[in-house]
């Protein structure tokens, strides 16, 4: 079986080759088709767009999460608190992310009219980022829970209050511990990324399948988006290994697990 | 504010479209998880094995499936089973084979971990007693290891039954797509959406209540 990787150059309109493989992504010749090539580009742009986004959504909402369910029980607020984030975890971390997608495309837009106007990719990515941060939610939590009592003990001694305690003295340290499960997240969410291809975002995937069936070129067209996964998947690791090394504290060595969760 | 009716969810539409669907996601997630349990555990053995022949090929194969999207190693499999047997296959088919492979890879990890985590002296103690090294691993550390990795298998298997819902991409029939053609043919899309979020939140919410209790019951305390 060989490879025939012209196909990347032959236009997306007339299956023709056209003359510059590059042409528009360089902006060479403005009146060129489109190839299949630039198709394969643009879709990663969008899968890049997508996990970018959600995986804000997901940080952010996620470190909210594992923070409130950590919560000392003492109050009425409190106790609501770690009832709500608890909920939250359980609801995104028990529906499969496709079926949460779906969701958030069909079924939410009705009941809340503004969403009617966002574009798709928004959607997908919200859904992405709600579902990645009922993980990091807990992945947080486990941090928070890692450090010795006596952290907090010495936090309240110093009379911070408890909003303090959290941004000076536990979180500082709890994220420190869980980068390398939040790596693996962040890896997860490209990944995951996939599934924006049942609500029609032309991203990698939804390439991949059309294209496959416009040229019968299978094998090329998934050799390409699946080295263009790994290679996002791999700079996500570099990234994340980068902040890594940049925040370590000399004298506290953060214990790596690396979890196998897809 | 919409309102909701669901007075068409009757015993007729979950006999007619969800019971097929569910079944099919059922049946997947028993078959993978055993087939990933018998073929991770064999991986696994691969890599402890120190003998590089064996080492390099299955670290690859589970480096691989680790990182391609669970989509993708689906679209493969549909696309290359058919090349290699020269003949079409069905989704359901190439469906089974694809999530055995794939989760092959995630439980070997887990078994590698549960290896890993039995203390060394148990090998030793096997050794002396003049086991040989097959024997050791059946008689010794893999009892001990299973019992361990009992609650991440399951959790895993849990997460393996959410990801069946990916089959949608091959057009499968399971679970999703019940509820989704139930919702085309009844023309309610948004609450059989809504009933298909419900009823896999009710089966993994239920079955992670499940693996709490056995993992406070199977801890081996030493």
């Amino acid at each position: 079986m060989s490879l025939d990787l012209g196909v990347f150059c032959k236009s997306t309109l007339d299956g023709e080759v056209v003359d510059h493989c590059f042409s528009s992504l360089l902006g060479l010749g403005k009146n060129a088709d489109p190839s299949y090539l630039d198709w394969l580009f643009k879709a990663w742009g969008w899968t890049l767009a997508v996990s970018c986004l959600a995986l804000v959504i997901a940080l952010v909402l996620g470190i909210a999460m594992g923070t409130l369910r950590t919560l000392p029980n003492n109050g009425r607020l409190s106790r609501l608190l770690v009832w709500l984030s608890t909920t939250w975890v359980e609801l995104f971390r028990n529906i499969p992310v496709l079926v949460q997608v779906f969701l958030w495309y069909h079924v939410i837009p009705a009941f809340i009219l503004p969403l009617k106007a966002l574009p798709s990719y928004w959607l997908v990515s919200i859904a992405l980022g709600f579902f990645t941060s009922a993980r990091i939610a807990e992945q947080i939590r486990a941090g928070i829970h890692s450090l010795p009592s006596g952290q907090r003990a010495a936090a309240t001694a110093l009379g911070l209050t408890t909003p303090q305690t959290y941004r000076y003295v536990i979180l500082p340290m709890a994220i420190r511990i869980v980068l390398p499960p939040l790596t693996s997240e962040s890896m997860n969410i490209i990944k995951n990324s996939s599934v924006a291809f049942a609500v029609s975002v032309p991203e990698l995937t939804l390439f991949a399948m059309q294209a496959q069936e416009e040229t019968s070129h299978g094998v090329e067209i998934y050799l390409a988006v699946t080295a263009l996964y790994a290679l996002s998947a791999f700079s996500v690791n570099r990234v994340m290994s980068y902040i890594e090394k940049r925040t370590r504290i000399p004298g506290f060595i953060a214990p790596s697990n690396d979890t196998g969760a897809h | 504010m919409l309102s909701l009716d669901l007075s068409f969810y009757n015993w007729e539409l979950f006999s007619n479209y969800i019971l097929k669907g569910l079944l099919f996601s059922v049946q997947l997630t028993v078959i993978a998880t055993v087939g990933g349990i018998i073929a991770g555990t064999f991986l696994a053995l691969m890599r402890l094995s120190g003998k590089p022949a064996l080492v390099y090929p299955a670290t690859f194969y589970v480096n691989v499936m680790r990182s391609i999207p669970l989509v993708m190693v689906i679209l493969w499999f549909f696309l290359l089973i058919p090349m290699l047997i020269g003949k079409p296959i069905g989704a359901d088919l190439s469906a089974t084979i694809t999530f055995i492979a794939f989760e092959a890879a995630f439980f070997s990890e887990i078994v590698r971990a549960g290896i890993q985590s039995v203390p060394k002296g148990q090998t030793y103690a096997g050794e002396a007693l003049g086991m040989t090294y097959g024997q050791n691993m059946r008689l010794v550390v893999l009892p001990q290891a299973f019992r361990n990795m009992i609650p991440v298998f399951m959790t895993q298997t849990i997460i393996l039954f959410q990801d069946t819902s990916l089959v949608y991409a091959i057009g499968a029939y399971d679970l999703l797509k019940g509820f989704e053609i139930a919702g085309k043919n009844y023309g309610r899309p948004i609450e059989t959406y809504l009933l298909a979020a419900v009823t896999y939140f009710l089966i993994c919410f239920s079955l992670s209540k499940v693996v709490r209790l056995i993992q406070a019951k199977v801890a081996i305390i030493r």
